[in-house]
């Protein structure tokens, strides 16, 4: 228990002292939210389906979730290649515990990262349904921090360098983010996006945020929730396998 | 009485034999030297050493215990220090000690003094508080050493622990670790290419060369059976003088991007 909760103090404490990081990874959403919100506001206004800024905030707090967690696990790779790792590796500990604090911190980061943006999203104008549905969220949220902390952790413990990450941000990684439905609605699209956006998991997290904030659900919250979890065990358990096999 | 017992190990990559069947001993209390060319096999062996990597064949025993059965009893009894810098940047020194403490379960009482009495004498008490990042090379390598003996280990394993220091920072760090060695009792392994450290501090040698041990002994034994003045003729009467190019790998690669980043 004290390696779980000194580990997941490092990345509280690494997180807090990098305020440039603080405040580069908030610029993103931030753009989102103002060039897409109120520069498609009038479009999506006119086809009649209300705010896109009410639209479209439950999708960028999703995306800065999933990004936190996702590069919070990848960053294991310099961690891995000859960095702090190594330190905790010939530690006499489980590497069960190593993997759990490392990647509950980064659980932990993702969640202040997404309520930064919730605050700002509330400042640009963003206006939920009720007060109740504020922690509700974080329940979606947490689920998304937990499935793509265990996607980065996986992705982590196999990375070998920085082309790979490359690869992995223009082909898993946006992909995740904009086939999930956190741009635009998921209904009446074309046969084939509807199976693909129906096959990614943030599509469930964007829905499940969306559903608890402004009260608008494509797959209902009950099947947002199960299918997030169910992914968030299958990919923790395959990061932690795949973290228990590094060798170095 | 030996506390390192390696007998025929061997580590095979695909068809390249990294180890190809080492046998040698290390009596508890000694400094060990174990040298040998870029790519001989050095860090593949004190990676199968301390548990971080499975040997293809042989046996290893670390004061009786087998890294590869008992990962955690032989983790419990050595302090290493990795050839990569592998401290927190972003953390102080003291936190970098007790994150160290936390995760080999010494008891808190003890850590907080045997930190400072580490930390004291490795020079780095006054600068406890401040982020490693503003370390030098030299403090890094020492903070490293003195975290590697937080624990209170038997063995120290030092791999190329002066690599890129000033002579001043290398002999001040040899100073501390023949202090320890003769005052605690802690065996230490050591590879490096600097001979005149190895001649300095080392009771004994392994050269290694393309995975076999080519010779074993006292610096004077190796300078006697090559007929050399120095260690360094010895080493190169030993393993010849072409240079050994290893290939890139992605780890050189990412020591770039580390450079770039300062990490």
């Amino acid at each position: 228990m004290g390696a779980v909760y000194i580990l997941w103090l490092r990345e509280l404490k690494r997180y807090a002292r990098s305020r440039a990081y603080v405040v580069a990874s908030l610029g993103q959403p931030l753009l989102y939210l103002l060039a897409l919100g109120f520069g498609l506001g009038p479009v999506f206004q006119k086809s009649g389906n209300g705010s896109y800024l009410q639209f479209i905030a439950p999708g960028v707090i999703g995306m800065t979730v999933l990004f936190t967690s996702i590069f919070s696990g990848i960053g294991l790779l310099w961690d891995r290649q000859f960095g702090f790792l190594k330190e905790t590796l010939v530690a006499p500990v489980p590497r069960l515990s190593i993997v759990v604090g490392k990647t509950l911190g980064g659980v932990t980061v993702a969640l202040i990262q997404g309520a930064l943006v919730v605050v700002i999203c509330l400042v640009a104008g963003f206006r939920p349904i009720g007060l109740a549905a504020v922690p509700q969220a974080f329940f979606y949220m947490a689920l998304i921090a937990l499935a793509f902390g265990g996607l980065g952790t996986a992705i982590g413990s196999r990375l070998e360098d920085m082309q790979g990450f490359q690869l992995i941000m223009n082909f898993l990684v946006m992909p995740i983010f904009f086939l999930s439905g956190a741009l635009f609605p998921l209904a009446n699209l074309p046969k084939a996006l509807a199976i693909i956006t129906s096959l990614d998991p943030l599509s469930y997290g964007i829905d499940g945020l969306r559903g608890t904030l402004i009260g608008l659900s494509h797959f209902g919250l009950v099947l947002d929730f199960s299918v997030l979890a169910v992914v968030a065990i299958v990919l923790l358990s395959v990061g932690s396998y795949l973290f228990s096999k590094i060798q170095l | 009485m030996s506390i390192i017992r390696v007998q025929h190990l061997a580590k095979t990559f695909g068809d390249f034999a990294a180890v190809a069947g080492i046998s040698f001993e290390v009596q508890k209390g000694e400094v060990f030297a174990f040298l040998g060319p870029n790519g001989a096999g050095k860090t593949t062996t004190i990676k199968m050493l301390t548990t971080l990597l499975k040997p293809t064949g042989g046996s290893v025993e670390l004061d009786g215990v087998d890294p590869q059965r008992q990962p955690n009893e032989v983790r419990r009894r050595f302090g290493i220090v990795f050839q990569d810098p592998s401290l927190d940047v972003e953390l102080t020194a003291g936190e970098n000690m007790e994150l160290h403490g936390v995760l080999y379960h010494v008891a808190r009482k003890h850590r907080i003094e045997r930190t400072e009495r580490l930390l004291k004498l490795f020079e780095l008490w006054e600068r406890r508080n401040d982020p490693v990042k503003r370390f030098s090379g030299g403090m890094k390598r020492r903070l490293e050493i003195a975290r590697g003996l937080l624990h209170t280990p038997k063995i120290l394993f030092l791999d190329e622990p002066t690599l890129g220091l000033d002579p001043q920072s290398r002999n001040q760090l040899w100073t501390h670790v023949k202090h320890l060695n003769q005052t605690e009792g802690v065996t230490v392994f050591l590879t490096t290419h600097y001979m005149d450290e190895a001649d300095r501090v080392a009771d004994r040698i392994a050269v290694i060369d393309h995975g076999k041990i080519v010779a074993q002994g006292s610096p004077a034994e190796l300078k006697e059976r090559t007929k050399s003045d120095s260690l360094e003729q010895a080493f190169l009467a030993l393993t010849g003088s072409s240079i050994r190019d290893e290939s890139a790998e992605a780890i050189d690669q990412m020591r770039q991007f580390a450079k770039m980043w300062r990490r």
